[in-house]
């Protein structure tokens, strides 16, 4: 199972007008893997990220996601992924459960099993009577904690998380990577977009974009020991310094 | 000084790169004025009308005739019986029919009694007024000219004249009214929302932690909408002038002076509402809601205060837009000079120095809450 | 000297309901670059506006440059730079008309201040008649900073200056701070990044409102003698889970591909552990121990703070 290729992409590429956003990219993400797709501001990363979620049309090459067809099966797509973002999550002026249940009835889950599914939900995150509380009222963490739940309610294949853990204190930050990673034990793939690289640290693979193209992909111990530095920040220089466009 | 005339340079940099903000400063009096004067119009002009005419002699062939050839009416159906009255009405073909009974001009001439009759579509009941009225003042010529040379033991002469604005051009009454509205829409939701935006976008953050002091940056943030508000004054009154015909019968300096001093108090109430709102919508909100709804209702313009319940016609005396309409109508309309307007222009100066003290007392200079 | 002394600071809102900041007390020297690290939520931004006079403290005083911050307010606002968290710059201005303006509002001009921000401005200058809010956010950063600085204060507050960019622009940015600092500008700045104490002077960690500790980066880890072991496997996920569940485990935080365990009785029963995970069958185990890092000894204070209420 876990040989499995949930996300392919072959010579992806995305052009709007002149500018080409997204060059020639190829990877392969299997089920349960954690992929941190790394990149500065407008290397790229966002444009490749809508495509693969079904909200952007590539301009050329082979691009699936769970095995729909990201030119042809967006529909499909959109059923079989979730999303979080630092940006965009929860509604704030609605309660945990609210939040739960609306979500929930997006990705059409049925009324009974999303009933069940959300008190186990409040139960695992020990929300107790936090759960009729605004989203806006909690902290930050907790914040993120949900709506990662909320993202995963639905038992997506894929996962795509953009910036998901900036800002918060060091012992929340890990408490949401113990849920990425059990999330990823149970099969789901898991597509961090990011700019941080400590949370790149966290993943099982990398891939680096500089200026459109994939300038550097594999384990991060990998990276590290082939750009001969200790940490992923150290990476990130020496292949971003050579970037011709900042956005 | 300096600062100041940077402020004014970088708030005009604003109007000028946001396109709506430029639309809502010059296409919003542009609009509002060739709407109320060419499309909104409640004159009436070229109203159809049927004539049911029994006599069929050159009297009536002479009152049909005018009545067709005046702007106000076109004669687009005969008819032959009453029973057809109810169903060009229903069809909505005519606003008015015109019955000569038989034997009118006969009779006419030997003073006899005739009545001609008038039968108005009501379910628009201003239009239908406003038609008679026309039609009524169309007979009366004819009958006049047919009756010079002659003195008639028992007519009463009945005479109407309509003041200051013979021609009843519904401009003399929306030209005041759109330059209040737009005062009251810019000069207040432009004024607020641009110092909202500043909170909001948190360049107020830094304007505060500077040695600027807050109150100059309330000032000027608030003349440059001086100035556009005034322009705008300005291009209302050239279209009034030149496109709608709408002289202005008293002094301009005059009308120019109280105009002012209602940008005045519309740019305090715009204050006001900026030091106590913290989000351009909220702003935009109270503005649309708390401002120019009651200003629309209250100020005469479209719904004559006399009409109202007490209570309202209490409370319309604080909305400010009242004085000034009634300040415009009388130096543009009515042509009177400044005593006339003393009572009003002293109420907008006190409510103005009311709104700007409450604003500058409640402004913060910091960002407590 | 001290060039910004806070005194037993306390800050609450909404009536009193959250509190803000407890009773904080830290004093910046001059001439120093001072980091305030903690995450979001930490009482940074309210430290910073009461700093600058844009809030007022429940209880306690403070002073910058000598200035009491409610007394003083106005000279106060003449002798600091701030850079709020948020952008907040004109963004349907140009590079060029902000910088003017900015440098007009300060009663300054960009000619006279010129030589303090000639080499970040040379950075962005080709794009000077760009608009604000079309520039990245490395350059929005820079031309914050500039504005900042264009009045030549005596003590410069960044908030949280590197939040939202990319690694290259944080060092570059970085950089252009130490710069500054040669130049006598005091400088105290927020980053929730616990890697960026490194680039500080003296730091304080504050977390909920409390400061955990002050210090330079050196001696606060070096005040952290916990043993800690750095446990790394094939299975991530299990091998994290079983750790925790070891009799003798303290706490156990997972650290990009590793897994830093401080176990209650220190290093000595290490090869315990090892045979505790080796009958769990985890394959490719290497447990070595390891010098605490900046965010090691953060989670410890912050455990310590919490057990202590």
């Amino acid at each position: 199972m876990m040989s499995e290729i949930v996300i392919h992409t072959e010579n992806l590429t995305r052009r709007f007008g002149d500018f080409v956003a997204v060059k020639n990219i190829s990877f392969d993400v299997k089920a349960g893997e954690i992929f941190g797709f790394l990149g500065a501001n407008g290397a790229g990363k966002t444009t490749a990220m809508k495509i693969l979620c079904g909200l952007l049309s590539p301009t050329s090459g082979v691009a699936s996601v769970a095995g729909f067809d990201v030119y042809k099966e967006n529909e499909q797509i959109k059923e079989n992924i979730g999303y979080m973002s630092q940006k965009f999550s929860l509604y704030e002026n609605l309660t945990v459960r609210e939040n739960i249940t609306f979500f929930g009835g997006i990705y059409g889950i049925d009324r009974k099993s999303l009933k069940i599914k959300s008190e186990e939900l409040i139960q695992r995150l020990s929300l107790g009577s936090e759960a009729d509380k605004l989203v806006g009222s909690l902290p930050l963490g907790w914040k993120q904690k949900i709506s990662f739940s909320v993202a995963i309610l639905h038992n997506p294949k894929v996962v795509f998380l953009d910036e998901p853990t900036g800002g918060v204190d060091p012992i929340t930050r890990r408490q949401f990577w113990d849920m990425i990673y059990e999330a990823s034990a149970k099969g789901i793939t898991v597509f961090v977009t990011t700019h941080y690289m400590d949370e790149a640290e966290y993943c099982d693979r990398v891939s680096i974009m500089v200026d459109g193209a994939i300038a550097a992909m594999g384990k991060p111990s990998e990276l590290k020991k082939q750009f001969e530095v200790d940490n992923m920040d150290g990476v990130f220089l020496q292949l971003a310094r050579g970037a011709k466009r900042s956005e | 000084m300096k600062v100041f005339f940077a402020f004014v340079k970088k708030e005009f940099w604003h109007v000028i790169r946001d396109k709506r903000s430029l639309i809502i400063l010059i296409g919003l009096p542009i609009v509002m004025m060739l709407l109320f004067g060419f499309a909104l119009t409640s004159e009436v002009k070229n109203s159809n009308i049927a004539i049911l005419d029994f006599s069929k002699d050159a009297a009536t062939k002479t009152l049909v005739d005018r009545i067709d050839q005046s702007q106000y009416f076109t004669v687009n159906k005969y008819l032959h019986s009453e029973n057809e009255i109810e169903g060009v009405f229903r069809k909505g073909e005519v606003r008015l029919v015109l019955i000569f009974p038989q034997n009118f001009e006969n009779d006419l001439s030997k003073d006899k009694k005739k009545q001609v009759r008038l039968v108005a579509d009501a379910s628009d009941p201003n239009t239908a007024n406003i038609t008679i009225n026309y039609a009524s003042a169309i007979i009366r010529d004819y009958q006049n000219e047919v009756n010079e040379n002659k003195k008639l033991p028992y007519a009463i002469e009945m005479e109407t004249r309509m003041l200051y604005n013979p021609q009843l051009k519904s401009s003399y009454n929306f030209v005041p009214g759109v330059m209040t509205l737009i005062m009251m829409l810019l000069g207040a939701m432009m004024t607020s929302v641009s110092i909202v935006k500043e909170k909001e976008m948190g360049t107020m953050e830094i304007l505060l932690v500077s040695p600027m002091k807050p109150i100059m940056v309330l000032i000027s943030k608030a003349v440059p909408y001086m100035v556009l508000c005034f322009l705008d004054i300005i291009l209302i009154l050239l279209m009034a002038v030149y496109i709608l015909d709408m002289p202005i019968q008293g002094s301009l300096v005059l009308l120019l002076a109280e105009s002012l001093l209602f940008i005045i108090t519309t740019l305090s109430l715009g204050l006001l509402i900026s030091v106590n709102v913290n989000s351009q919508q909220v702003a935009m909100f109270i503005s649309l809601v708390a401002l120019l709804m009651p200003s629309l209702i209250f100020s005469g313009f479209m719904f004559p205060i006399e009409n109202m319940p007490l209570p309202l016609q209490v409370m319309s005396n604080l909305i400010p837009t009242k004085w000034y309409y009634s300040i415009v109508k009388a130096i543009m309309v009515k042509g009177l000079a400044f005593e006339y307007v003393v009572k009003q222009t002293l109420i907008l100066v006190a409510m103005t120095v009311f709104f700007l003290t409450v604003a500058i007392k409640k402004f913060k200079i910091n960002l407590e809450v | 000297m001290s060039s910004i002394s806070i005194n037993n600071i306390t800050k609450t809102y909404e009536k009193g309901k959250v509190l803000a900041l407890d009773n904080i007390s830290l004093e910046v020297k001059s001439g120093e670059l001072f980091g305030l690290i903690g995450p979001d939520g930490a009482g940074k931004t309210t430290l910073f506006r009461i700093l600058t006079t844009l809030l007022v403290a429940d209880k306690g005083q403070a002073t910058v440059a000598g200035l009491d911050v409610v007394k003083n307010l106005w000279d106060i606002r003449k002798i600091v730079g701030y850079m709020p968290g948020k952008f907040s710059l004109y963004q349907d201005l140009s590079i060029e008309e902000n910088l003017n303006f900015f440098a007009t509002v300060f009663n300054t001009t960009v000619e006279e201040n010129f030589h303090l921000i000639e080499d970040i401005y040379v950075q962005i200058e080709p794009f000077k008649k760009r608009l604000a809010g079309k520039l990245s956010g490395g350059m929005k950063q820079k031309l914050a900073l500039c504005c900042a600085l264009i009045h030549q204060p005596k003590v410069l507050f960044l908030d949280e200056p590197t939040t939202g960019v990319d690694p290259v622009s944080r060092k570059e940015f970085w950089d252009m701070l130490d710069r500054l600092k040669e130049r006598g500008i005091t400088i105290l700045v927020s980053t929730p990044y616990m890697d960026e104490a490194s680039r500080c002077d003296r730091i304080a960690l504050i977390q909920k409102g409390k400061i955990l500790d002050i210090d330079t980066l050196e001696n606060i880890i070096s005040k952290n003698t916990q043993l800690l072991l750095a446990v790394k496997g094939e299975e991530r996920f299990r091998l994290l889970n079983d750790i925790r569940a070891y009799e003798d485990t303290l706490t156990c935080f997972a650290f990009g591909e590793e897994n830093h365990v401080v176990l209650k009785s220190g290093t000595e029963k290490v090869d315990f552990l090892s045979k505790y995970l080796a009958d769990k069958k985890h394959k490719g185990v290497e447990i070595k121990p390891i010098e605490p890092n900046i965010e090691d000894t953060f989670i410890k204070l912050m455990l310590e703070s919490e057990n202590a209420q």
